[in-house]
């Protein structure tokens, strides 16, 4: 043991989540929260710090929130507050954030995932509501070497909750489900929109300890994570991003472990261009922060909204749903479910036409050729309709389930036509039965070696002339149906 | 005001936290200035307890739009800009 040059390592992950809520307003004033192409056009005296300005809250972030604290089976607590974080950085025209300190509006909670099939529940400590800073550019040069700092305010006070995990991941990869799922969720919930630009913004806290001091249950004393030096690893902005960032600070630790160095406790910054963690100059301590109450925001009692405000079907109960009434696999459930746009879109194809016909063409066809083209249904959100119409085209029988997969599709996502035109154009209708009679005689006048084969029973010779005829009327006959009316003329 | 909490070293620190400069002169003089200020405070606290309207609570507005300031306004007072930013020293 005390010759051991390897040592057993385990990591240990926190993570602190920055999500933007979709409210129309900001979060103490009225100023609009879409973005804009020029800055500084959507501020106030409020959100510009000016003296005298006083903030209000808006009651559309504390709904997110409660709704967000619901879904996570978080805490309310009776009382809630809000407290100033003093720091100096332009990026805060008043020199503090407001933020929740002592009292935050959401405690207790946890979520539910998969990595690698297995299911896995994290901790949520709590998830308290604050405002986001503006945006800085540093011109002339990086960071630190730039000439001046340009200040745009128009993000300065979009809502945003911050949702702090306990040290509960063991792996990078889980930080990447989890966040996934996350995501799922309060897309569901409709809080938040993962198109918009920074929505997600991830802090995360790694350590490394001995792998004996991790339970069969994953568990670890506090006094060793106590003890444990950790990074704090910011400027994390995807799941992606996530796991390659934990995946390289974990091995950057374990590394310095191996050869006898102390991790340094830290703050570093994830760069994702060079893919590597940066020391950074080292922040100020909790205690500088200065945490007070902000005596301009009366306290919250806003406990009883949980049982006031409805939320959604998460997409646990969706997909558990969709397995029963729809009789689906769990693989499907799990596509149909994996967003919830796809998920209403299933459910009105569904309403429709034959559930296992709309399963098919929404998890297989459609999410499969998005996939392959690196698109996702937010691509086609406009274009629904169209794909709903070649279900539609499919379900009535008037083109064959090949055709409308192999061809139509395709070119629907390629070309950007519209389901009946490419029919049309390609003569994908299904072929009469007067066309298809017509194929199966000239094929079997064409091959009267084949139709030899066929009566000294060789088996293979029925397979080459329903191919004859799937030729001649491009595709567009039912193969089965070929099979039969040869058998019969042959006969 | 023997006991004093504040000496020059946390005058400095707290300076440094505002990006203030501060000579040490100035330090000496402000740890000074810190405790008269803070024994106002001590004063304020003997005054006895008054019946107090009871606190606001659950004061927010709907999530509506309001008109926000022009660019033009919002910059007004800034004493450097460009292309609609505000401009600043550099910082790390």
């Amino acid at each position: 043991m005390a010759q051991a040059q390897e040592r057993e390592l385990a990591v240990v992950i926190g993570l602190e989540v920055h999500v933007q809520l979709e409210t129309a307003t900001k979060i103490f004033c009225g100023c609009s929260t879409e973005g804009s192409e020029e800055p500084n056009t959507r501020t106030c005296p409020v959100c510009l710090g000016l003296p005298g300005a006083l903030p209000v809250l808006n009651e559309g972030a504390v709904e997110a929130a409660v709704k967000v604290g619901k879904a996570i089976n978080a805490d309310v607590p009776e009382r809630t507050r809000f407290h100033r974080k003093n720091y100096y950085y332009p990026d805060l025209p008043k020199n503090f954030q407001i933020t929740q300190y002592d009292a935050p509006i959401c405690q207790d909670g946890e979520l539910e995932f998969t990595v690698e099939s297995q299911r896995r529940t994290v901790g949520i400590e709590r998830a308290h509501l604050e405002e986001d800073p503006g945006s800085l550019q540093h011109k002339g040069g990086s960071i630190d070497t730039a000439e001046y700092t340009l200040v745009d305010y128009n993000r300065a006070g979009t809502p945003l909750l911050e949702i702090v995990t306990e040290p509960d991941f063991r792996a990078a990869d889980e930080v990447r489900a989890f966040l996934a799922k996350l995501e799922e969720v309060l897309e569901y919930l409709g809080v938040f929109d993962p198109e918009r630009d920074g929505s997600l913004r991830i802090d995360a806290n790694l350590s490394v300890v001995e792998a004996g001091e991790v339970g069969d249950d994953g568990h670890i004393d506090d006094d060793i994570l106590e003890s444990a030096n950790r990074t704090e690893v910011k400027n994390i902005s995807s799941h992606k991003g996530a796991e390659k960032a934990l995946a390289y600070e974990a091995q950057r630790q374990k590394n310095a472990i191996q050869r006898g160095r102390a991790v340094e406790q830290e703050t570093r910054h994830w760069d994702e261009s060079r893919g590597i963690t940066v020391s950074m100059r080292s922040k100020e301590e909790e205690k500088d922060y200065r945490y007070f109450r902000e005596a301009d925001l009366p306290p919250l009692e806003v406990a009883d909204w949980k049982e006031r405000i409805d939320i959604p079907e998460l997409p646990d109960a969706r997909r558990e749903r969709f397995r029963e009434e729809y009789d689906l696999s769990d693989e499907a459930a799990d596509k149909l479910t994996s967003t919830k746009q796809v998920a209403d879109f299933f459910e009105d194809v569904a309403s429709e036409f034959d559930a296992n016909l709309a399963a098919t063409w929404v998890a297989d066809n459609l999410l499969g050729e998005l996939n392959y083209r690196d698109m996702a249904i937010t691509d086609v959100d406009h274009r629904l309709d169209e794909i709903k119409r070649l279900v539609e085209l499919v379900a009535t029988d008037e083109i064959t389930a090949k055709n409308a997969r192999e061809t139509v599709l395709r070119d629907m996502l390629d070309d950007g036509t519209d389901p009946d035109t490419i029919a049309e154009e390609e003569g994908l209708g299904k072929t009469d039965e007067g066309a298809v009679q017509q194929a199966v005689e000239d094929a079997i006048e064409e091959n009267p070696d084949a139709v030899e084969d066929y009566h000294a029973g060789e088996g293979g010779a029925i397979n080459f002339l329903v191919g004859q005829v799937m030729q001649k009327t491009g595709g567009s006959a039912d193969p089965g149906d070929v099979n039969q009316l040869l058998r019969e003329e042959l006969e | 005001m023997s006991d004093s909490v504040v000496d020059p070293d946390e005058v400095g620190h707290v300076a440094d936290l505002a990006r203030v400069d501060l000579s040490e002169e100035e330090r000496e003089q402000f740890a000074e200035q810190f405790a008269d200020i803070l024994s106002y405070f001590e004063t304020l606290e003997e005054v006895p307890d008054i019946e107090r309207e009871p606190e606001l609570t659950n004061v927010m507005r709907p999530d509506e739009r309001r008109e926000s300031l022009s660019q033009d306004e919002a910059l007004r007072n800034a004493p450097e800009t460009e292309d609609g930013y505000f401009k600043g020293p550099k910082v790390s």
